[in-house]
């Protein structure tokens, strides 16, 4: 078929009178998939498309689904194709339909809502639903009853995120791929969550009995129960879900279940209209059934024998579909997916394919497994060649791995180096020697060609080509080979993002040319450095880092402040959050408070209705959902200063009761915690400073794992600490020195403080920070005064210190622009 | 706004309400509306509400002729309403200072 038959041509220009329509029933991965491969073969030139969704929204990769149930990706994020992309490419998309009945004879489907449409050719893309075990409890009537679950739909994850607020322990039963996905989903609910496999281990379709075991010791440091071998028989409860009852007698309390106990492909509407039905739809390698005007695709087809429920054979049976029905390539044929796959499982990376376990007798196998770091790996040989492999917990060798099974190429003599980098530095494969269609993003299915032709096609920076081709946006973890491809491929033209090294991205200068300008030029204000410095382009993205810097420089005293140029926290004093209202964090030195300032804190509270009052982790008190209105009279009546806990600036001192009062403390935690934060309150800083003083090497406050910690050690000394994070980011921090006194503490930690002021980036936090930089090096400037410069760090911090102004109650007796803290202004008509 | 509906301009009281490269929320009739006083000269009004999460625009830093969600940085042109950064677009209102020093917005009637 080609474009000659082509008629009448529409007002628009499009051709019409012969064009045929093709029905698609079912819009989700698959079904949108295979219509984005037709369109990119002109199918829109030759069909009027309709696609039926039982779902009432565009079509999103249900592969993202357990993080929006976790929270960190929004519904909207995870969209392939929102509404308008319908309308854009005429598409007439029936959301919230769902067809009930194919007439072949007369080519015609039927939807619930009693709206049909005539096809000239159909594909059926209906995919699977979950599939609910029997189990005594989990029914009543039409669905499962209240408190349990399935995970297969965006709403399924606002369903079980809204229970699981009210809920302390979820369990899921089912221990393979989706079973974990929802498990990682409710970690971020405050939920404990128990995982229930009936089967002998985790991951029974990709894991053998030993790296099912590594896995589930790795996820049980995580915190999450693992439950094997128990086969649920009923869910307990009346009203509201108590617990799970297995075979063998024994229960597990919990107050809500989600069932990810598999799929099961939907093909009753095709069994019902007569095609041919196994354990899915059967189709040949074109993807037809056995009528020549209907075909299938997804999970809901059978191929060969096969029905694959991952993402990756759909791709290619989408392209083989689109070849075919478009007649781009009538000889187009599927010949079955070599199941290679890679796996991101609650953090963990997991590579699998072809076989898990030896299936003859003389199929050679190499294992290794060091359980405490939960690395696993199994490689199967059979004649010389790879026929299976397993890596757990450590992926480095999956591409080297993959080209081997794909193409079946001889095994290196040392078979060790299957498994590991033998001596340095070593080849992991040039990805110039990739083949092309190794898929690359396994969340969106970008091969490594559709990197490199983007790439050569013009795209010439990483993120130029990530947004074209949506690789490495899903997980981000094939971010690096993206990288390694787009520089393959572009050769020597690419252009590296040049902001990359910017200070902020709208001025082109680095931060110490960036400082040395603005002192040179004289700027004192935003303004000022974007028209001399970058053409007077405002970025909005660089005012934040600009003031910033400005302030650093100039001190607030000698600054052309623009109030606009500052974030809003940076404008009000406080936080905002999601519903637009503020959160107030009064300071509270070294986390030591009093009766008067707890009463002054809880009468506020209750003055101003405050809907949450939290501890907060930096052994502070955070008051939540503060109007901004209320702000200037909520600070006047704590009569507090501020803690500073929203600008990108020293935050908080953590203290533990050191000697004053626990019996294993060796140093005066309390005293030294107060007088740092004391001394250092408000320090505005390229990204936020958390600190700590532990009194002893237990370490209670956690000042290993902070920005700057000190640490009490025998004999009245202290180690000071630097670049340590406990956030999205883990790292310990490295001892920088080991002083005798408070007054050394705060000189050196003052000293360091403000050696990162002037030299890290907007937003590089000590933990890149000190890395980049290099501990020895560091420790020359700021401890062994190498370059002179001690003396004049310590006067600018001793300058920082001395003109700090408090801006809450200052603020609050004199705001500082007109309607600085108004609510919206209401104009009567 | 579609050219059918009849339109209607509103004062909105003195610029000064408005500080400078700044923006405020104003209720008027049954709308929310953000508008922004611009440090080149001029004013823009949009919608007050970002369409993403809902966050108030009028909080957001301006710069290079459009405005940034203080909540999730979702991107707006201020001229034209169109997403720079996010999928949704923005309702906008023209917006002008008139000879009294008011701010003056047309809106829907």
């Amino acid at each position: 078929m080609t474009t000659a038959q082509l008629g009448d041509i529409r007002e628009d220009g499009s051709a019409t009178a012969t064009r045929r329509k093709l029905v698609v029933i079912g819009n989700g991965m698959a079904g949108a998939r295979t219509v984005e491969e037709i369109l990119a073969r002109g199918g829109g030139e030759l069909f009027d498309i309709t696609v039926f969704g039982d779902e009432p929204y565009g079509n999103y990769n249900r592969i993202l689904l357990s993080g929006v149930l976790s929270g960190q990706s929004d519904a909207t994020d995870i969209f392939i194709n929102p509404l308008d992309w319908y309308a854009d490419n005429d598409i007439e998309l029936r959301a919230g339909a769902r067809v009930n009945h194919v007439d072949r004879e007369a080519h015609l489907v039927h939807a619930d809502d009693g709206s049909c449409a005539p096809y000239d050719k159909l594909i059926v893309a209906t995919g699977s639903r979950p599939f609910v075990p029997p189990i005594d409890g989990v029914m009543n009537g039409h669905g499962p009853r209240p408190g349990i679950f399935v995970f297969r739909t965006i709403d399924d994850c606002s369903a079980i995120a809204h229970y699981a607020q009210s809920c302390s322990r979820a369990a899921v039963i089912g221990g393979g791929l989706l079973g974990l996905e929802a498990a990682r989903g409710l970690l971020s609910h405050g939920v404990e969550v128990h995982v229930v496999e009936a089967g002998p281990h985790l991951m029974g379709q990709q894991l053998d009995a030993q790296g099912g075991r590594i896995l589930a010791r790795t996820l049980r440091e995580m915190g999450i129960g693992v439950h094997c071998g128990a086969a649920t028989t009923a869910i307990t409860g009346d009203d509201h879900v108590t617990g799970l009852t297995f075979k063998d007698g024994t229960h597990l309390a919990c107050d809500m279940v989600v069932v990810a106990a598999g799929i099961r492909p939907n093909a009753e509407l095709a069994a019902a209209c007569g095609l041919d039905v196994e354990r899915a739809v059967v189709v040949d390698d074109q993807m037809r059934t056995q009528d020549p005007d209907v075909y299938a695709v997804g999970e809901c087809a059978q191929h060969r024998n096969m029905v694959y429920g991952l993402v990756a054979p759909l791709w290619e049976q989408a392209e083989v579909l689109a070849d075919h029905i478009t007649g781009t390539d009538l000889s187009a044929a599927y010949e079955g997916s070599k199941l290679a796959t890679k796996l991101k499982v609650m953090g963990v990376e997991l590579a699998v394919m072809g076989i898990k376990e030896p299936e003859h007798d003389d199929d050679e196998v190499l294992q290794f497994s060091e359980p405490q770091r939960g690395v696993y790996k199994t490689v199967i040989l059979r004649d010389g060649r790879l026929v299976g492999a397993t890596l757990l917990g450590d992926v480095s060798k999956v591409s080297y791995l993959t080209q081997l099974f794909d193409k079946g190429t001889p095994l290196p003599e040392d078979r060790l180096e299957l498994m590991f980098d033998l001596g340095a530095p070593v080849a992991a494969v040039p990805v110039g020697a990739l083949p092309d269609d190794t898929q690359i993003c396994n969340c969106n299915g970008v091969s490594k060609g559709d990197i490199a032709r983007c790439a050569s096609g013009g795209a010439l920076s990483v993120g130029a080509v990530m947004k074209a081709t949506r690789a490495g946006t899903g997980c981000g973890s094939c971010k690096a080979q993206v990288e390694e491809i787009v520089t393959w491929a572009a050769g020597g033209d690419l252009v590296e993002d040049p902001s990359a090294h910017y200070y902020v991205p709208g001025v082109p200068f680095p931060k110490a040319e960036l400082v040395e300008q603005i002192r040179r030029l004289d700027l004192r204000s935003a303004s000022e450095v974007f028209d001399a410095l970058a053409g007077g382009r405002d970025d909005p993205a660089s005012k934040m880092g600009l003031t910033s810097l400005l302030r650093t420089i100039w001190g607030p005293d000698e600054l052309g402040d623009e109030r606009d140029a500052r974030y809003i926290n940076d404008r009000v004093h406080a936080n905002i959050q999601r519903d637009g209202t503020f959160s107030v964090v009064p300071g509270i030195s070294g986390g030591v408070t009093s009766a008067d300032q707890l009463r002054r804190i809880a009468d506020v509270a209750d003055k101003y209705a405050v809907p949450m009052i939290k501890i907060t982790g930096g052994q502070r008190i955070d008051l939540l959902g503060i109007t901004k209105e209320d702000l200037p009279r909520v600070w006047k009546d704590l009569g507090m200063r501020s803690g500073h806990a929203y600008g990108k600036s020293f935050r908080t001192v953590k203290s533990c009761v050191g000697t004053d009062f626990c019996r294993f403390g060796v140093g005066d935690a309390i005293s030294l915690g107060v007088e740092m934060e004391d001394r250092f309150k408000g320090l505005e800083a390229p990204a936020k400073l958390k600190l700590a003083v532990a009194g002893c090497p237990r370490n209670c406050s956690e000042a290993m794992v902070k920005d700057v910690g000190a640490v009490a050690v025998e004999g009245g000394r202290w180690e000071i600490y630097v670049g340590g994070a406990a956030g999205a980011h883990v790292r310990k921090g490295d001892v920088l020195c080991t002083v005798d006194s408070h007054e050394e503490v705060l000189q050196i930690t003052g000293r360091f403080m403000q050696y990162y002021r002037e030299h890290a980036r907007w937003l590089e936090r000590t933990y890149a920070f000190v890395p980049r930089i290099g501990l020895d090096e560091l420790r020359a400037i700021v401890v062994d005064d190498r370059d002179g410069i001690a003396a004049r760090l310590d006067a600018e911090m001793q300058r920082t210190i001395d003109e700090y102004v408090e801006p809450w109650q200052t603020e609050a007796a004199a705001p500082v622009t007109a309607n600085q803290f108004a609510a919206p202004i209401a104009m009567s008509v | 706004m579609s050219s059918t509906e009849s339109l209607v301009e509103r004062s909105l009281g003195p610029i000064g309400q408005i500080p400078l490269g700044e923006g405020r929320a104003f209720h008027v009739a049954d709308h929310h509306i953000a508008v922004f006083r611009l440090r080149e000269g001029g004013l823009a009004a949009t919608q007050a509400d970002c369409p993403h999460r809902g966050g108030p625009l009028a909080d957001g830093i301006v710069g290079q002729n459009s405005v940034v969600c203080p909540l999730h940085a979702q991107r707006f042109a201020l001229a034209t309403g169109l997403a720079e950064v996010g999928d949704c677009d923005i309702s906008v209102y023209p917006c002008r200072i008139d000879a009294k020093g008011d701010i003056v917005v047309t809106i829907p009637a």
